[in-house]
């Protein structure tokens, strides 16, 4: 398909047509009027965050095609935005993602022990998805977090000043089917 | 130290962050009780000009990196001509990694962004002002969204501020991920809905910015610092650090320090003191440093014996060969391997290169697999010579600043650690001909 060559990159190419639900549609709308009337465009990054979030996590050609058409934008605009930012996802990523910060201020406090704990406890000896696909773990960049450094985002959040066991503590958790924090004691 | 008062302490009352701790509470009403809004009506009434000239005086410089002086960036920006808006742009795109001092601004005290932005808005003439978030920072820019709406509540923003008849509104705007957003070009590019690429200087923000209106981009600890030196004054800002240096900055200390954090330190402060009386000392003692990254990722590291006597400001890291930057100060001991974490860093820029300019998309890289090689002892020591060299061919040959700030690094680690390498080189190739034979 010609799509997937203006985006070069691996893609989706199922024919579904999404739509947006109502308490998206109001959120979208809150989003665009920040904006000067003629510049809806400034939302796309809110819109993609939005669609990944309200549908699988990631984005299928045809959920971009939505906010393309929502924003009045052409479709390749949109691609390359999605394409560009580290936070969006043109391939399936797990239910949850892990994303440990291995930058510098990290790296120096212990962060590849708690990407490996991290990897080991989901069953990777690298990031990626886990086999089940609830977990994915990525090795981030810094995430401006480093004077509580190491630490890691889970879904929104920050978790600070971690060690090995620590980390672990929140994945086991996720993978009990739990809230995404550390087990209380 | 111990009857004398340490000049390098702040009081709590000539921080402008005073509850950067997150001991106290973020709120409007505490904020208020910190002396916060406290005559803003007053200065909304004073002419843009006045304010100004009083931050010129004060020789206030950015604290995003550049340490370019807010008074003049402000005196660029044209009046009003009631066709196209002026806008007020505020960089918290906070990426440069050491750096998390926006982080903390906007969790535990996010109305002095806010405030400073009023005041913003009124001096550039703006009605409408932009906060770029990192899109990392969910928390961060749900806090900051709570403290505007507050600020709305209590007539600080809206229509009509304070009676005065003056309109301004803050919109958080969320990045997803991208270092380069961090560029204040690359930044409006994102803001606008497209791929964060630089754009070529001129035309430049003041004239042709946000839509192309005339735009004012600082960073949030700049606008935050705003307030009180026009409330407090030239002279108690002056007190601070050397001349052309002045006033008091947020240092974020991390690394191999006992006592991590962002602490708010008078400016020129020597480095030896902010590492030993605000973050607990280096880990293992002083002695134990082994070179010290003074101000995020992209300013050349210092070696130990730099340390010993270094001041923390612009002039003064700028004459050793790097910069303040962030203030981001990034401190190795003795344990860190330190060609590691250089090549780490050099990792970083491959990854963030944004690909618009050939020496930068593919020269990062080359510097990075370089990096990755011989800091392994794997090459030869004439590649140390090839790899300085490349350096300064991809230095200085794209649109922005990024390329340089990816190249300073390994410059500053050939400076400093040539030996290291050129051991880890010799002991490798030893082995290797042990194992020929």
């Amino acid at each position: 398909m010609s799509r997937s060559a203006a985006v070069n990159v691996k893609i989706d190419h199922d024919d579904k047509v999404y739509a947006w639900s109502d308490a998206a549609k109001a959120k979208i709308e809150a989003q665009i009027k920040k904006y000067p009337p003629e510049r809806k465009a400034s939302a796309v990054i809110p819109l993609l965050k939005l669609a990944q979030d309200e549908f699988d996590g990631w984005l299928p050609v045809g959920l971009m095609n939505l906010v393309a058409d929502t924003l009045e934008m052409p479709k390749i605009r949109v691609y390359e935005v999605a394409t560009f930012y580290d936070m969006f996802y043109t391939e399936p990523v797990g239910k949850h993602v892990v994303r440990v910060c291995t930058n510098v201020s990290c790296m120096i406090r212990g962060a590849e022990k708690v990407i490996e704990a991290v990897q080991k406890e989901v069953g990777l000896d690298k990031p990626g998805t886990s086999a089940d696909g609830l977990i994915t773990v990525e090795s981030f960049e810094c995430l401006g977090a480093c004077c509580e450094a190491p630490m890691m985002m889970v879904g929104e959040h920050y978790h600070v000043n971690l060690t090995p066991e620590r980390a672990v503590g929140i994945v086991k958790n996720i993978k009990a089917g739990k809230a995404p924090v550390e087990p209380s004691k | 130290m111990s009857k004398k008062k340490n000049p390098y302490i702040l009081a709590d009352a000539d921080k402008c962050f005073p509850n950067l701790d997150g001991k106290g509470d973020w709120r409007l009403e505490a904020y208020r009780k910190r002396g916060g809004y406290e005559g803003l009506k007053e200065i909304l009434q004073t002419e843009p000009a006045a304010i100004i000239d009083k931050l010129k005086a004060s020789s206030h410089r950015g604290r995003g990196g550049a340490g370019f002086p807010t008074g003049l960036k402000w005196s660029f920006m044209p009046k009003p001509d009631g066709i196209k808006p002026n806008y007020l742009v505020v960089n918290s795109d906070e990426s440069e990694p050491g750096t998390c001092k926006d982080r903390d601004i906007l969790l535990n005290d996010p109305h002095t962004l806010v405030e400073g932005i009023i005041i913003g808005c009124h001096t550039l003439g703006a009605k409408a002002s932009y906060v770029y978030v990192r899109g990392e920072y969910v928390d961060e820019a749900d806090q900051l969204e709570r403290a505007i709406e507050e600020a709305h509540n209590f007539g600080y923003l809206g229509e009509d501020v304070l009676g005065t008849g003056k309109t301004f509104n803050i919109y958080v705007h969320r990045g997803a991920g991208a270092y380069i957003c961090g560029e204040e070009t690359a930044l409006l590019e994102s803001l606008e809905g497209k791929k964060g690429q630089p754009r070529l200087k001129p035309p430049f923000p003041a004239g042709y910015g946000l839509y192309g209106c005339p735009t004012t981009i600082n960073n949030v600890e700049t606008v935050a610092q705003v307030p009180p030196i026009l409330k407090k004054g030239v002279e108690w800002w002056t007190q601070f650090g050397r001349p052309n240096n002045h006033g008091t900055k947020i240092f974020s200390v991390s690394g191999m320090v006992n006592k991590p954090g962002n602490y708010e330190a008078p400016m020129s402060i020597p480095l030896k003191v902010l590492i030993d009386e605000y973050a607990g000392g280096v880990v293992g003692g002083w002695d134990n440093l082994l070179a010290v990254i003074p101000g995020g990722s992209s300013t050349p590291i210092l070696s130990a014996e730099q340390c010993q006597d270094m001041l923390m400001d612009f002039d003064a890291l700028r004459g050793a060969g790097t910069g303040l930057g962030t203030a981001a100060v990034i401190v190795m001991n003795k344990d860190t391997d330190v060609l590691k974490v250089m090549t780490r860093i050099s990792k970083f820029y491959k990854h963030e290169s944004c690909g618009q300019c050939t020496p930068c998309r593919e020269g990062v890289g080359w510097v990075w697999r370089m990096m990755e090689r011989l800091s392994n002892g794997e090459g030869t020591i004439d590649e140390l010579d090839q790899l300085e060299n490349v350096t300064r061919r991809i230095e200085g040959h794209t649109i922005c600043a990024f390329a340089d700030g990816a190249m300073w690094p390994v410059q500053g680690t050939l400076k400093h650690f040539r030996p290291l390498f050129e051991q880890r080189i010799k002991a490798r190739n030893k082995t290797k001909v042990r194992k020929g034979a």
